[in-house]
């Protein structure tokens, strides 16, 4: 078997008292979509900030091609090709599309100054791919649809040769078009070989693009299982009462 | 990408001049109440406003207040606010009277008067300003105590420990060549000013057809050539008549004659002499340039209005957005010292009050200028022009003979009804 991407193990975070997440483990392999599952509170958010650096985890370590890292921050992250597109897209609005996309690792030319027209230019060649419909070059992403802001927040991960993914609840706030797109693009992605971890808690979604899913709930692991392996209401049994689906 | 530029073109025909000349419809609009002001005044004092020697005057004066409008603009962009430039401006402006007529001649030994005194005194008072500034960064971005709490204090402390360094004196004359730095007393002469002028003409002209050149290496939509040659027009007017204005007012007979007894020379009969570009106006357009280019094409200015606009996303994005709040105040300190300098040789000494209420109208600068105190917003050419609107408010009161207290009540008033019309435009083009 191949070496995991990204191992998880054991991790804990607390705040202030309560256990966000309590002991959980999952891992993720080339070319895999992983689901995270569970209620509003379950701790899925959480446990992947720990992953992404925007929270560090009080216990437990992560292990990225086998190797362990630390990850104290975003840039710890990005440095790993982590990337992440978080659910709120964490875009600065009054920016436009290139400016976002580049955010905190602008091009500068040889006097060390942003190179806004370079900048421009691998906009619309990514958005390009992405999105074609994709016009509004110069005007700040507040001036942009749901689905024109999620390409953007989607450009910035895919730009940076990513190779673990982390969505979160990528297609909440997205019409049915727009949702068709961002499966499309999952497909394409996990085809180059990225690792992907899902976050939702739509299970249509899950079921469809996920290869296998892992539910958490109160903070800890129900279980992980192959998507195959399981129907829908047993995942929901998972989500709801926290029960393993049993082995037949 | 060719095949999609093909569809920016297709409304072209219905565009307005504005728009195809790509300008700022918000500057226009400052640009157009502003001179409708001048106007207004100058209808009213019978053609004494707009007279090369009230426009020279009025620059000088809002020179002081432009340079710190154009931190407090990051300050607010960034959506904190600095309520302590006018007292920090102060304390910088006693450490650099201290420096220059005690420190420097007596302690070290220089003597009054050497050419050295000027430069070493407003290097200290930079480092006075940014140290200061760095500092209230600190509170603010590490200490995480509010911006408005540290910089209300920051008023308070300031303020005084200006008057501890000076017993509460007034100190001066100060250094003669510190003092060229003050307006007046240091102006470029009709002949280097047009040097300078056309050298900023030229740099104006070549910076647009810079930008259209790489625009169409990238295979961009450009304005059309005539749009461009228009612009360079407009700049290479604005800035050459800006100096013939300057060098049309000329230097007083009686002070042309003592400047001549000076060198032990006699005046000429009918001999007349232009000022120029004063050197302090020549500071302010280097700041504003340079923080111009620090706000649009530098990661600092970059991260300044990320952060402005959405503080998680920046953090999220890997920006240290505590050590930015660091620098945006270190920047802000050292503006203030630059401040400090031209309004303490302004007015040829310092005096315990220097500065004081300057706050309110940096603040109101910015704002008047299209900053947006909710943060992300703001330009800096913007803030210049709410600090000359401002001035010329002020000062074309007191020509008119309006009593004090109501040209107070008028600039509040404005400073208030100049936010609303902001707003109200700001909603109109959907561009919050």
């Amino acid at each position: 078997m191949t070496t995991p991407l990204v191992e998880m193990r054991n991790i804990s975070i607390s705040f202030g008292g309560i256990r966000a997440v309590d002991d959980v483990s999952v891992d993720l392999y080339p070319g895999e979509v992983v689901g995270l599952l569970g209620h509003n509170g379950a701790g899925k958010s959480t446990l992947i900030k720990v992953l992404s650096g925007a929270y560090r985890a009080d216990q437990g370590e992560i292990r990225i091609n086998g190797e362990r890292v630390r990850i104290d921050n975003p840039r710890d992250a990005r440095a790993l090709n982590v990337e992440t597109i978080y659910q709120t897209l964490a875009l600065a609005d009054n920016l436009d599309a290139a400016s976002n996309l580049f955010l905190g690792r602008e091009l500068t030319t040889s006097l060390g100054l942003i190179d806004e027209d370079r900048m421009e230019a691998e906009t619309r060649k990514i958005m390009g791919r992405l999105n074609p419909n994709f016009q509004k070059f110069n005007a700040p992403v507040r001036a942009l649809s749901g689905g024109q802001r999620q390409s953007v927040a989607i450009a910035r991960a895919v730009y940076f040769n990513a190779r673990i993914l982390i969505m979160d609840e990528p297609t909440a706030a997205l019409g049915p078009q727009e949702t068709q797109m961002v499966s499309e693009l999952i497909g394409e992605l996990k085809k180059q070989g990225l690792g992907i971890f899902l976050i939702s808690h739509d299970i249509h979604d899950v079921m469809d693009l996920c290869d296998r899913v892992s539910v958490m709930k109160n903070g800890k692991l129900v279980g992980t299982e192959r998507v195959e392996d399981v129907t829908d209401d047993a995942i929901l049994a998972m989500i709801i009462l926290g029960k393993r689906p049993e082995r037949s | 990408m060719s095949d999609l530029t093909g569809i920016d073109d297709l409304p072209k025909s219905r565009r307005s001049l504005a728009q195809t000349l790509e300008l700022d419809t918000r500057l226009l609009g400052m640009i157009g109440a502003f001179m409708m002001l001048c106007l207004v005044f100058d209808v009213i004092t019978d053609g004494r406003f707009l007279t090369p020697r009230n426009i020279f005057n009025l620059t000088i004066q809002t020179v002081s207040v432009a340079i710190m409008a154009t931190g407090m603009v990051f300050i607010i962009v960034c959506r904190h606010i600095d309520l302590s430039v006018g007292a920090l401006l102060a304390t910088c402006s006693a450490a650099m009277a201290v420096v220059q007529t005690d420190i420097l001649p007596n302690a070290l030994g220089l003597g009054l008067g050497h050419p050295m005194i000027w430069i070493i005194t407003i290097l200290a008072g930079l480092f006075v300003g940014t140290i200061i500034g760095a500092f209230h960064g600190w509170l603010i971005g590490y200490l995480t105590i509010p911006a408005f709490i540290v910089t209300l204090g920051g008023l308070l402390v300031w303020r005084n420990v200006g008057w501890y360094l000076t017993d509460g004196q007034t100190i001066g004359p100060l250094d003669e060549i510190f003092r060229m730095f003050g307006g007046t007393n240091g102006t470029l002469g009709v002949q280097a000013s047009w040097i300078v002028g056309a050298i900023a003409a030229g740099l104006a002209a070549l910076a647009i057809l810079n930008a259209r050149r790489r625009k169409q290496a990238h295979g961009f939509a450009v304005k059309p050539v005539w749009a461009e040659a228009v612009m360079v027009l407009i700049a290479a007017g604005a800035i050459l008549g800006f100096v013939a204005v300057l060098n049309a007012y000329e230097i007083p007979t009686r002070r042309l004659a003592r400047m001549f007894e000076a060198r032990g020379e006699v005046m000429p009969e009918g001999y007349t002499e232009g000022y120029g570009l004063p050197i302090s106006v020549l500071v302010l357009i280097m700041v504003a340039v340079a923080m111009t280019v620090i706000a649009r094409n530098t990661r600092l200015g970059r991260y300044i209005f990320a952060t402005g606009g959405n503080p998680d996303a920046a953090e999220l994005s890997g920006i240290n957005t505590r050590l930015l709040t660091v620098k945006i105040f270190a920047l802000m300190g050292a503006l203030c010292a630059l401040s400090a300098v031209v309004a303490s040789a302004r007015l040829a000494n310092h005096g315990n009050d220097i500065g004081t209420l300057d706050e309110l109208r940096v603040i109101a600068a910015a704002v008047i200028g299209g900053t947006a105190l909710a943060g992300g917003v703001g330009t800096i050419y913007g803030a210049i022009l709410g600090a000359l609107i401002m001035q010329s408010l002020q000062s074309g009161m007191a020509m008119v003979g309006v009593d004090a207290p109501l040209q107070n009540i008028v600039v509040g008033a404005v400073l208030v009804v100049a936010v609303l019309i902001d707003i109200i435009y700001r909603r109109r083009t959907k561009d919050t």
